[in-house]
């Protein structure tokens, strides 16, 4: 009854450097499924990073293929892969990555400004999404004015705006302090709850905690991957 | 999809507002001076052709030459070498349309206790068809008042002014005019200054054997200081000048090795090369504002580049959300336009009220023609596209990865 999300088989990546061809990511194979909670996890360097940002459709691998809701999206020239980060994929930042100037209103209405939707029904969706992770009467300041975790709430209400099939959350919690970070947290296991497929990068074990799955990178490959309890179990 | 574009456009310069109006500034100084000085260049021709259109189209001046008598030389003018004959002569050529003898010369007014000095036309009917000068009063001489040398005389409008009382009519009158007594038989429609400035409306016209004889004196009667021919058209004036030299050159006989005892003048040359003079004029006024309307375009081709390194972070975030390299290059390129355009009309309005400024505080004259302000217009658009392309290409090739990552 689970269909895969996520399939990816034999993914590489290198990089041209001065010192010549520097393989961050050598041959991953990793399925995840449809409603899955998945931590993403690893030193710097361990090839995280990079694979994040090919299952982001922000990069294309060097060999393998890489199937996103059972399309084989690895070689999709960058218009194709844009309108899948629009409508598939759901970003949530460390930074947060606001638009300082614009109202959260606008920021959370801003995914759907590139799906062609009307100012109308994007403000009247953005504010449901606002209402959805508790920040509703906020619509129109700007990010400045509130506090990081409610930055991060605007983030994931801007992730959600789209329904799509995986929100991929890098560091979400890196720039919070850990109360907020919890609360945060509690936001993604909501969600993960709705049957939301969640998929988090992150090098502290506290937070990986919450995921039902761990994933763990190294030198470019896979070492790990466990089913875990899930979160609370240890939470601090 | 333009439309939430535009809306980000306009957002995104009314954010940073200092900067935008800077930049704005560039174009409003260029598209303002453009407007002001294609004004100014156009008002100029515009009353170069007015004065021309005065004059009369076609038109030679043949004027009695230089002679020689017994070491005594005369100049142009004052010659004796022209005569009546010649004129009825060169009317019988191909494309002479009409020949005027004219005998002009200064002489002083007087009406009543007023007097004037003006410049006195001896001439036949003719000489008003050649200049299109129409009357505003009376009527005109006919060819027996020339043949009997009647006095009577047509009165320029300047003339009318000095000597008679405003509301009073000078048709009827007699004037005298070095103290021969003549009958005003009409006023001349105003034609304002000739090309060097000189009051055209201050002269009176009176038959051409009436001057000679009663005004000015010729030793030989017959000669003529001066005639006036109007060609058919403006392609028949190089024939006309030239059948006109054989003909004068045959009639005074002159042989092989002797100089033309007569000059021709082409009034339109004149006028041509006055009308060539305010062209080039306008153009360079045109060009120099030109410039600044290119400054004003790398000035936002500059802000651009700026706005696009610092907003590195957002174009990420915007590509990582779904919007396409094409998304990116529009938006930026529409903030461009959008600037260098609104910067266009208010440098419109500027231009318009600063042409309307000089036109009130100088009497120079002012053109402002739509297709002044739709080139003005066209070019602020292209400037906006041509210096908003490269940054806005450059946003567009950004890497998203490196873009989110850029601090």
């Amino acid at each position: 009854m689970s269909e895969a999300v996520i399939r990816v088989v034999g993914l590489g990546k290198s990089y041209v450097t001065a010192a010549g061809l520097f393989p961050a990511l050598k041959g991953v194979d990793l399925t995840i499924d449809r409603g899955e909670y998945v931590a993403i996890m690893g030193p710097s360097g361990s090839g995280k990073s990079t694979f994040m940002n090919l299952l982001g459709c922000l990069d294309k691998p060097t060999s393998g293929d890489y199937f996103l809701v059972e399309r084989n999206v690895a070689q999709m020239p960058g218009d194709e892969l844009a309108i899948l980060r629009n409508r598939t994929i759901g970003f949530v930042f460390q930074g947060f990555n606001l638009l300082p100037r614009s109202s959260l209103e606008d920021n959370v209405g801003l995914p759907l400004v590139y799906s062609h939707i009307k100012r109308e029904p994007r403000r009247k969706k953005a504010r449901e999404m606002l209402a959805r992770v508790g920040l509703e009467g906020y619509a129109n300041s700007l990010p400045a004015r509130i506090s990081g975790g409610q930055q991060q709430r605007v983030a994931i209400a801007r992730a959600l705006i789209n329904s799509p099939s995986l929100i991929l959350a890098d560091e979400p919690t890196g720039n919070l302090d850990s109360h907020t970070s919890e609360e945060i947290m509690e936001l993604f296991g909501q969600l993960n709850d709705e049957g939301i497929t969640v998929i988090l990068v992150t090098h502290e074990a506290d937070i990986a905690a919450h995921a039902r799955r761990q994933v763990r990178f190294l030198d470019g490959h896979i070492v790990s991957d466990l089913q875990t309890s899930g979160r609370g179990s240890n939470a601090c | 999809m333009l439309g939430p574009m535009l809306g980000e456009a306009w957002h995104a310069m009314g954010s940073n507002r200092m900067r935008t109006a800077l930049t704005m500034l560039g174009m409003v100084i260029g598209v303002g001076s453009v407007v002001l000085m294609m004004a100014i260049g156009q008002g100029a021709q515009f009353a170069v052709a007015q004065t021309i259109s005065t004059m009369g189209s076609n038109l030679y001046i043949i004027i009695a030459g230089t002679t020689q008598t017994g070491g005594a030389r005369s100049g142009g003018g004052f010659g004796f070498t022209l005569r009546v004959a010649d004129g009825e002569a060169i009317a019988e050529l191909d494309d002479v349309k009409i020949v005027a003898p004219v005998h002009q010369g200064t002489q002083q007014l007087v009406y009543g206790s007023k007097n004037w000095s003006a410049s006195v036309v001896g001439t036949t009917a003719s000489y008003l068809d050649a200049r299109a000068w129409a009357l505003t009063s009376g009527y005109v001489f006919g060819d027996s008042d020339v043949r009997s040398a009647t006095r009577v005389a047509l009165l320029g409008k300047t003339v009318v002014e000095n000597l008679f009382d405003p509301g009073e009519s000078p048709v009827g009158k007699t004037i005298r005019v070095r103290n021969t007594p003549f009958t005003v038989i009409g006023t001349l429609a105003a034609k304002g200054q000739n090309l060097d400035g000189r009051d055209q409306d201050d002269t009176i016209i009176v038959p051409l054997t009436t001057a000679q004889r009663k005004l000015f004196g010729v030793p030989f009667a017959g000669s003529v200081r001066s005639i006036m021919v109007q060609a058919s058209s403006a392609e028949a004036m190089p024939s006309v000048e030239k059948s006109v030299t054989a003909l004068l050159r045959q009639r005074h006989r002159l042989r092989d090795d002797q100089d033309d005892d007569f000059y021709i003048r082409n009034l339109a040359a004149a006028a041509d090369s006055a009308a060539e003079t305010t062209r080039v004029m306008s153009m360079l006024l045109g060009a120099i504002a030109s410039v600044s309307l290119l400054v004003g375009g790398i000035g936002i081709m500059n802000i651009m580049l700026v706005s696009v390194t610092e907003r590195t972070r957002e174009i990420g975030v915007r590509m990582a959300i779904g919007a396409r390299q094409r998304d990116i290059l529009t938006q930026f390129l529409l903030e461009a336009i959008m600037i260098s355009i609104t910067g266009c009309l208010i440098g419109l309005l500027l231009g318009i009220g600063g042409a309307l400024l000089v036109n009130a505080i100088t009497d120079m004259v002012i053109v402002i023609s739509g297709g002044s302000v739709l080139v003005a217009f066209g070019v602020a658009a292209a400037v906006g596209v041509f210096f908003g392309f490269y940054p806005a290409r450059k946003a567009a090739a950004l890497d998203p990865i490196e873009a989110l990552r850029y601090q």
